[in-house]
């Protein structure tokens, strides 16, 4: 019974817990990333008017994204931050996963996780 | 190239802005500005709207959570609805035609229009009853509402019914690319009567998720195109930082206003496109 009190003293706190921090500082970091990322390959491409491949190819496989990337072709660069921008939603369901097993609340471990397989099953369906 | 990536950015910042105040992705504003304004095709509009969804709902989420407007329990269990009903969309997109589900869901739509239209006295929503599943997943919050200036208690009814409508909207989004930001506003509004602000923010927070489940697909069939997506992205992130501390402001009334013609105008929109009409 003190167990329930507790817990329930813990959902009506005011104020941001330690899940809301977790989870902001950790969007914040994503989109910081993938930002910078992205505007470096956009300035790339801006001052070169090259995009590092042939006509108006660019690569669509995470493999040759990330190739083009480190051989710094703007367009690579530019693909490797939209990729990490789309893996900052995905992280940030991973990480909630995490600081719910740190305060033990199960049933909501079970419920990240399960969002999180999903969403990483999706971008094998895709292949 | 770099005047029409500036204008392509000045857009996306007012995409932002308006996207993470509504809990819309902005695709309403970007889709459409790019193929009417830049001569866009739709297959590249389309990839480009859901990186501006992804980047709305990132970019916004960081203050909203921070702020404790954004109910994280509830955004995390609905996600189970939208993934799945996201990947469904992707997955049936080159299957089946999706006029009759244009239709239907622009019907719901305008129906959830007049709904909220009977609500815009309403500051928040009142006598609302706690539903037993609502309970049991401790859905039920509270926030800071700085318009208001006190704190928000908040009860969550029919569970069910948002869950449902929640997985309609993963299906459209992953059709689409753009429509969902709707569909989750509405859910929580006006079948589970969240306050507004905690639907939009939620919604919000759903949205990256929803988007980056049916993104993959979208990159590997090369609808993500460099050039367009790389300033939608940057423009909507800024827009969507300025919108996260507007929207907080500003007293949900306000907000429901804004909200209403825009929901309109999607239900519209959606009807014509499964009529074959073009708007």
């Amino acid at each position: 019974m003190s167990e329930l009190n507790n817990k329930e003293k813990q959902n009506s706190r005011k104020g941001p817990n330690e899940v809301e921090i977790f989870v902001s500082q950790s969007l914040r970091f994503g989109v910081l990333l993938s930002a910078s990322v992205i505007l470096i390959g956009l300035v790339l491409f801006l001052t070169s008017g090259e995009g590092g491949y042939p006509g108006e190819y660019y690569p669509t496989q995470l493999k040759e994204i990330f190739a083009g990337a480190l051989s710094l072709k703007p367009f690579g660069i530019i693909l490797a931050g939209l990729v990490l921008l789309i893996c900052t939603p995905i992280m940030r369901v991973g990480i909630s996963a995490l600081v719910f097993l740190k305060e033990k609340d199960w049933l909501y471990v079970g419920i990240s996780t399960v969002v999180f397989l999903i969403l990483v099953s999706g971008f094998f369906f895709g292949k | 190239m770099t005047i029409v990536a500036i204008k392509i950015l000045l857009v996306s910042i007012s995409a932002g802005i308006l996207g993470s105040i509504l809990g819309l992705g902005g695709g309403i504003i970007v889709t459409p500005a790019l193929t009417l304004l830049f001569g866009v095709d739709i297959q590249h509009a389309i990839g480009a709207s859901l990186i501006s969804v992804i980047s709305t709902s990132s970019g916004a989420a960081i203050a909203y959570i921070r702020d404790g407007i954004t109910n994280i329990r509830v955004g995390m269990f609905l996600e189970i609805a939208t993934t799945v009903g996201a990947i469904t969309g992707a997955l049936i997109a080159g299957l089946i035609s999706p006029n009759l589900l244009y239709i239907i869901f622009g019907v719901l739509l305008l129906y959830s229009a007049l709904a909220m239209l009977k609500k815009t006295k309403e500051e928040l929503p009142e006598e609302v009853p706690l539903h037993n599943v609502a309970s049991k997943l401790k859905l039920q919050g509270e926030y800071y509402d700085k318009a208001l200036k006190k704190q928000v208690s908040y009860n969550v009814d029919n569970v069910y019914g948002g869950f449902g409508v929640m997985y309609g909207a993963g299906v459209i989004s992953g059709l689409l690319g753009i429509g969902s930001g709707s569909f989750k506003v509405m859910a929580m509004d006006v079948f589970m009567k969240l306050p507004l602000k905690v639907s939009s923010a939620t919604s919000n927070f759903m949205m990256g998720v929803t988007g980056a489940a049916s993104a993959g697909i979208y990159l590997y069939r090369g609808d993500i195109s460099p050039i367009i997506s790389a300033p939608v992205a940057i423009g909507v992130l800024i827009g969507a930082t300025i919108g996260a501390k507007i929207m907080q402001r500003l007293k949900s009334k306000t907000i429901r206003k804004l909200f209403i013609p825009v929901l309109m105008y999607v239900a519209l929109q959606m009807m014509a496109q499964g009529l074959g009409v073009k708007l």
